[in-house]
This record gives structure tokens, C-alpha cells and sequence, in this order.
């Protein structure tokens, strides 16, 4: 679904992604862990190209979007993506939140849109914030919508960046929960994220990056149970 | 009426007057005699007009400023426009030139020597404080949308919203909210700085408190007057700009 070949980002002479193929299928759960300052987030965030990539290429679904010629506009609607800081629109309520993107996009009218957002904040179990403002949610409660708001968009594929990291740890669990829902509805995900339970239980594939590569990858069971890179050891004897 | 030229001629001869009588005397001089208080509601007038336009102007220009300087700031390296690099340059040169220089030199300048063939003093003077606003507008505006976290932007194209979308539903609202209080000090500002173009002939409050008592050598009334006048016109201002922003706070309610 995702096609990365020879993937490199530099920021000035600093390096921070270094020749990175990988391929995500549909249906993947990828997680993605690793050390601070390894390159998760620009790896992720060149996938929707919120990062240009310096060398190499993206596909998404047959279409070359590194390409500059390709209307990223209309990729990045098929991909939706979550934030570490929620990224919620403070200006709007959250049902505007949720269907600015697809009534201004064409996607469905303005009825069509409040109905899905009444539908998903349902499932979400956050109905009755409807009308308030994200300044007036909890942590969790602002991932939850943010969550809902690129579902709004009916993407193929959910990349999120450390989504439980700004929460206060009794709001984690919440959001974890609608995640491992989203990934047992089929949906395909791309995760960056410290929660190692998360990792084992929902990854149908760990990737480990260290220094700008993908230094090791595999299930849970082999990435967890039996590592094989020093870095790797390491990196899980300190979070584990 | 005929109270006031009695005490008046008692005041000339250096007659014994009560503070009062010489009180009303000397303010129906500056304001009254020969509906002199027609000059000062035509001061007023063009006060608010200048102020209008100067401030259109200011927010035009300033727009145009922060918008060229902000997108050539975000280019990317290696990728930059040549033509958004010389009006940048440009923008750079009229922004350092107006914070550089007083007002009043550039109104003389503006006055008697870019325009001194004009006779219409009064748009010579709104011109340049509108020249002059625009400068400061395009900083409040460019620090607005600098100190914007930049997630906004990125979770608006993420959702596959276009460039312009994202800035007329996000962006620029949220922008908008921070500066409206320097943007209203600018305004502020600019309404109290239309008293200078009385030095190139503008026809404002000063001028004719100038005028008034050029005739009849009184300064205290007409001068005092004048900064009521303008005190009043600020708060009146102050307040509408205090409501306008509380109303855009709403979202903010906890
Ligand atoms: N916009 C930028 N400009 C310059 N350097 C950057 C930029 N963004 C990231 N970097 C650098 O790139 C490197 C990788 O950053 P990245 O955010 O991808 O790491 P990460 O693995 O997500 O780390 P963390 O776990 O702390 O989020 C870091 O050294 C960081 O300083
Ligand atoms: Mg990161």
C-alpha cells in the first residue's frame, strides 16, 4: 500500500533519515519504537510528506506522491494522521473540527458530514461535546476527537505520531482502546509510540529504528522475545 | 450673549472678575463666538476620515507585506523564488525605512516635497500615515502568524485541506484573535497621530485650535479641548475594540 524506496532527509548536513526502504501492506499494523532523536517522526511525517524527503521515493496506492507533479492534497485525504499534541482546531467546535475537512474537500455535504460526526463521536463515546470547544476537553478526550476528526476523512491508512505521549497516564488507556478498536476494524496504522503493551498486543510488525535506519524488524514475539541487535537490547532492557 | 460681551470688555480693562466669569468668558471665546465649535466638529471629521483611511491603507498594505515576507521566510532551502526574493528585499527596505525615520519627517517629506504641487493636505496626510501604518501592521501581522503553532497548519493539510483553505479556516482566524489587541493600539496610534498633519496644512483638530486662537490668544481653552476631544474619541474606541475581542474569546471559555 505504502512503497518506500531509498528514503533519505537531511536537515541542513544533519542526516536524519538514511536510505530507508520499507513496504507497509494493507492491513499492517506497524510500530514503530526507538530512541529519541532516531527519526521515527520525520519517518512518519514523510509519509503524508508533512516532511519532504531529500533522496528516494514514496508510493501510496500507485501513485508516486514524491513525485512534485502528484496533487498531495488528494493523497494526504486518504491518509489520516494523528498528532502528539492533538492538533485540534481551538477556533471551532469539535463537530466543525470533525467536518471542515470533508465538506470543504467535496467529500459529503454539510448534513451528510454532521451526521457521520454525531455517528463517530458516538462510537467514541463523546456525543454530548458535539458543540463544546477542544480548550474545554480533557487530554484524552481531544486525542479521541482528533482521532475522529481524520476518520472523518474515511482514510485508507492512520499514522500516529506518539499519540498517547502528552496525556496524563490515567487518560492513556482511553485512547489506547479506541486505537485497538480502529485496528481490529481492519484499518491499516502506522504507530510511533512508547507503549510497549500496545506495541505487543495490537503490531502485526515491530520496526525498530536507530540513528536514521530500521535497524531490526518482526513480530512482537521475535522483536520482544528474542532481539538480536546490541542497540536493541538496550533500547528495551531501559523501557521495558 | 450680551452677558458675555460685558464681562469680556470687564476682563480687557483688567476689571475685578470672579474666576468664573473670566472662565466663561474664555470658553465661550474658544467655543462659542462665531459657532467656532463648527471648526473643531470639522476637525473631528476629518480626524476620523484620516484615521479611516490611513487605517485601510495600513491593513492593506500590511497584508500584502506579511503575506510576501512570511512566504518567502517559509520556502524551502535550495528551492527559492528569485522574483519572492526582490520583493521581499523591497518589503525589507519600506519596513526599516518607516520604523526608521519620525513621522513627522516623513510627513514633512511627503508633504513639501513628494507631493508639494498637491493642495489636498488632508489625503496627502492619510496617505502617509497610511504608508507609514502599514509598515507596523506588517510586523504585528507576521508575528501573529509566527507565534502560531505550527501543528495548526500541519493538522489542516493533513486532513487534505489546500494551502488557502487551511489559512482562511485556521490560520488566519486564530492569527487574527492573537493580534486584534496590537492591532487596535496600532489603530489608537494612528487616530492620535493624525494631529500631525497639521504641519503640512492638513485642516484636523489642531489646525483649527490653532486658527481659533491665532484670533483670539487664548491657547488654554481651544488646546485643552483638543486632547478632551481626542481623550474621548480613545476611550470610545478602547471600549468597541474591548468588546470585539471579548466576543472572539468566546472559544477560550474553559
Ligand atoms: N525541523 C527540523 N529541523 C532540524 N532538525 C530537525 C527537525 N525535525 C527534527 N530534527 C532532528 O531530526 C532528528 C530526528 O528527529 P525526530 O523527531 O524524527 O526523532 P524521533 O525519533 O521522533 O524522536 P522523539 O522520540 O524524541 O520524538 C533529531 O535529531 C531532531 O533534532
Ligand atoms: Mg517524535
Amino acid at each position: 500500500m505504502i512503497d518506500v524506496k531509498h528514503l533519505s532527509k537531511s536537515f541542513g548536513d544533519h542526516q536524519v533519515l538514511k536510505d530507508i526502504s520499507e513496504h507497509i501492506y494493507p492491513g499492517d499494523k506497524v510500530v514503530i519504537i526507538g530512541p529519541s532523536g532516531s527519526g521515527k517522526s520525520t519517518f512518519l511525517r514523510s509519509l503524508n510528506l508533512l516532511e519532504l524527503p531529500t533522496e528516494g521515493s514514496i508510493t501510496f496506492d500507485g501513485v508516486e506522491i514524491t513525485d512534485p507533479k502528484t496533487d498531495i492534497d488528494q493523497v494526504r485525504r486518504k491518509m489520516g494522521m494523528v498528532f502528539q499534541h492533538f492538533n485540534l482546531f481551538p477556533n471551532m467546535t469539535i463537530k466543525r473540527n470533525i467536518t471542515l475537512a470533508p465538506v470543504r474537500t467535496g467529500l459529503m455535504s454539510q448534513a451528510q458530514a454532521d451526521e457521520l460526526a454525531m455517528q463517530l463521536l458516538r462510537r467514541v463515546g463523546l456525543e454530548e461535546k458535539a458543540n463544546a470547544y477542544p480548550n474545554q476537553l480533557s487530554g484524552g478526550q481531544k486525542q479521541r476527537i482528533a482521532i475522529v476528526r481524520a476518520l472523518a476523512m474515511n482514510p485508507k491508512v492512520m499514522l500516529f505520531d506518539e499519540p498517547t505521549s502528552a496525556l496524563d497516564p490515567e487518560m492513556v488507556g482511553e485512547v489506547l482502546s479506541v486505537m485497538k478498536e480502529l485496528a481490529a476494524d481492519g484499518m491499516t496504522m502506522v504507530v510511533v509510540t512508547h507503549e510497549m503493551g500496545f506495541a505487543r498486543e495490537v503490531g502485526s510488525r515491530i520496526l525498530f529504528m536507530d540513528e536514521g535506519r530500521i535497524v531490526e524488524q518482526g513480530t512482537p514475539e521475535e522483536v520482544f522475545g528474542n532481539p538480536q541487535n546490541p542497540r536493541l537490547k538496550d533500547f528495551l532492557s531501559k523501557v521495558l | 450673549m450680551a452677558q458675555y460681551e460685558a464681562w469680556k470688555e470687564l476682563l480687557r480693562q483688567g476689571g475685578d472678575v470672579s474666576f468664573w466669569q473670566e472662565f466663561y468668558v474664555k470658553f465661550y471665546q474658544a467655543f462659542i463666538e462665531g459657532d467656532r465649535w463648527r471648526q473643531y466638529l470639522q476637525g473631528v471629521g476629518t480626524t476620523l476620515l484620516v484615521t479611516a483611511l490611513a487605517l485601510a491603507l495600513g491593513v492593506i498594505l500590511g497584508i500584502l507585506v506579511a503575506t510576501i515576507r512570511t512566504s518567502h521566510d517559509q520556502q524551502r532551502i535550495g528551492h527559492r523564488n528569485p522574483v519572492l526574493g526582490l520583493l521581499n528585499a523591497v518589503c525589507q527596505v519600506y519596513v526599516t525605512i518607516i520604523r526608521g525615520t519620525p513621522m513627522m519627517v516623513q510627513l514633512l517629506i511627503m508633504g513639501f516635497v513628494i507631493f508639494s504641487s498637491s493642495r489636498n493636505y488632508t489625503m496627502v496626510g492619510a496617505l502617509t500615515l497610511g504608508i507609514n501604518s502599514g509598515a507596523y501592521v506588517s510586523e504585528i501581522i507576521r508575528g501573529g502568524l509566527m507565534a502560531l503553532d505550527p501543528g495548526q497548519a500541519e493538522a489542516g493539510r493533513s486532513l487534505g485541506l489546500n494551502y488557502v483553505d487551511t489559512m482562511r479556516f485556521i490560520v488566519i482566524p486564530q492569527a487574527f484573535k492573537a493580534i486584534l489587541p496590537s492591532l487596535g493600539n496600532e489603530f489608537i496610534v494612528l487616530l492620535k497621530d493624525t494631529s500631525l498633519i497639521n504641519v503640512i496644512g492638513g485642516k484636523e483638530m489642531v489646525y483649527a485650535a490653532q486658527a481659533i486662537y491665532g484670533r483670539t490668544y487664548e491657547q488654554m481653552f481651544p488646546l485643552v479641548g483638543v486632547a478632551c476631544i481626542y481623550l474621548v474619541l480613545v476611550i470610545i474606541f478602547t471600549w468597541l475594540l474591548g468588546i470585539l475581542e471579548r466576543r472572539l474569546r468566546q472559544s477560550d471559555r474553559r
